[in-house]
């Protein structure tokens, strides 16, 4: 009896010390981590017309610094469940990002999602990459400096973002007679400003730059007003997840301690000159976890 | 799945007011372009049939055009294209003064696209017709007018009372596409209700049981229309 039970110790010892740390990881794999290393992908959501957060480049590709930062979560992934996976990439908009995120379709989203509470109660965020508010676009000639501005005009508003709601709030509270047009994404706010349908368009001011940047006329626009709202943005994870939560944690921590965040934002940001807020280099060090 | 279910916030006034305000553009969406889709569709229909081979070659590329276009371009040409084609002006008019452009835009785009496929039933109508009775008709001395007014459209009209049925149907379901170019009908109204209290499932849930409502509203309409119309001899199903 005594004799057996050393014996399977012994076993379990050999065992143990045989597998490699990876391997004895990949077994204790729970949730997402576990689905990943089954399916030998990732399912990455990305959106299309967030420059220069994520946004298909000119071959149609998924680029941006939220793409860029994935590329850690998925690199840290990697070590995590010891071997290589693919990525798949689905496409989001605001209006699918948080369904396609609760019902497991997506395993990670890389865009420009503001982390707020209500959404917190069906999907997790990973540390703030990004700080922004909503501010408004206008042509240089249309006479609009501040929300007040507004009376009497119509704004284009992307369907389910914070920023319609910032918009909704104010117009309500100064009470003003604004028409507003309900669309999809930014580039289609962008064709009802350039086709003159509406005469202002709203979201978080440094899509606005990038929105600019990319019209073929950017002289003709201009970003205006006050912030009117705080938008901290954060990738996002599925709830209830904390093991996938903390390698998403791990890799953004490596990415602000070693200093790399500087060159991916420098690579994204400086072309539409735009520098780093202190908010969000305080949100950086804040990230920066020690090991 | 990780999802907190909430089935109340449907019945919040608020979001509960939403779903009716949608409710009510997809019916009006839906009813406002039936009736340009019937007029439209049957002048259409109609022309296909007639012996002048110029006007039925033009309401035959009506036909083609309309019905080969997927619905969401058209509603994208009539709403982002067409204003910039006509003249500055009144494609000023068309994109800030016009009352509910949106509205008006998701009820010319999707009846005349309806009318294509309307146009085709009423085609079929005509043609199942026996050949006989216009031969006969003619030869009473009847002109072509009076043919088609006292022959021909009477019973092909009770003819496609069924087949008209199911594009009856298809008018409604169709009508969620105005919501790409900003209407807040009943599938709008849903998206919206799920991005405030991202309640998605709930919300979409309502609109798939309110569309099944409408649809076995209007199946019970027409059956009723069905069976008044009905020419004995003609439908298969004899009582």
């Amino acid at each position: 009896m005594l004799l057996k039970s050393t014996k399977r110790i012994l076993a379990s010892a050999v065992l143990a010390i045989g597998l490699s740390p990876a391997a004895l990881h990949a077994q204790e794999l729970t949730g997402t981590l576990a689905k990943i290393s089954e399916a030998g992908e990732i399912v990455i959501g990305h959106r299309e017309s967030s420059v220069p957060f994520a946004y298909l480049n000119d071959n149609q590709e998924p680029v941006g610094y939220s793409i860029d930062l994935c590329m850690k979560v998925v690199e840290e992934v990697e070590k995590t469940i010891g071997k290589e996976i693919d990525i798949r990439y689905v496409p989001v908009n605001p209006k699918t990002r948080i369904a396609l995120m609760a019902n497991g379709t997506i395993d990670l989203e890389c865009g420009s999602t503001t982390n707020n509470l209500t959404r917190q109660q069906q999907v997790e965020y990973l540390p703030t990459t990004f700080v922004t508010g909503t501010k408004i676009l206008t042509r240089k000639d249309s006479g609009i400096s501040s929300v007040s501005d507004l009376d009497g005009k119509a704004i284009a508003l992307a369907q389910g973002t914070t920023n319609e709601r910032a918009i909704k709030a104010a117009v309500e509270d100064l009470d003003l007679d604004v028409k507003i047009l309900p669309v999809r994404d930014h580039a289609e706010g962008m064709l009802s400003l350039e086709t003159d349908r509406v005469d202002a368009y709203s979201t978080d001011h440094i899509l606005l730059h990038g929105l600019i940047a990319k019209s073929k006329t950017p002289e003709d626009f201009a970003v205006v007003g006050e912030f009117l709202s705080f938008d901290p943005y954060a990738l996002m994870v599925p709830r209830n997840d904390s093991a996938f939560e903390l390698v998403g944690k791990t890799a953004l921590a490596n990415v602000f301690r070693s200093g790399e965040i500087d060159e991916i934002y420098a690579k994204w940001f400086d072309p539409l000159g735009v520098p780093a807020d202190p908010l969000l280099k305080a949100a950086f060090q804040l990230g920066a976890l020690p090991e | 799945m990780n999802y907190n279910w909430n089935w109340s916030v449907l019945f919040e006034p608020e979001y509960f007011g939403w779903l009716i305000s949608g409710l009510g553009w997809t019916i009006s969406v839906a009813l406002c372009a039936w009736v340009i889709a019937l007029v439209v569709g049957s002048l259409i229909g109609v022309g296909r049939t007639l012996p002048n081979k110029f006007l039925s070659k033009i309401c035959t590329a009506y036909v083609e055009l309309f019905r080969n276009i997927p619905l969401l371009v058209q509603m994208f040409i009539w709403y982002f294209a067409v204003p910039e084609m006509v003249p500055e002006d009144a494609g000023r008019w068309m994109k800030r003064e016009m009352p509910q452009p949106e509205f008006v835009t998701a009820v010319v785009a999707l009846g005349l696209y309806t009318a294509s496929r309307v146009a085709e039933q009423v085609r079929a109508g005509i043609e199942t017709v026996p050949q006989g009775l216009r031969s006969a008709a003619i030869s009473q001395g009847m002109s072509i007018a009076q043919v088609y007014r006292y022959i021909l459209l009477p019973i092909s009209f009770r003819l496609i009372v069924p087949p008209m049925t199911s594009e009856f149907l298809t008018v409604f379901k169709n009508s969620s596409l105005a919501l790409t170019i900003g209407l807040l009908e009943l599938t709008a109204q849903s998206q919206q209700i799920a991005e405030y209290t991202f309640q998605s499932f709930e919300a979409y849930t309502a609109a798939t049981v309110i569309y099944v409502l409408i649809a076995l509203c209007a199946t019970v309409i027409m059956s009723l229309l069905e069976r008044q119309t009905r020419i004995p001899g003609y439908s298969g199903k004899e009582s």
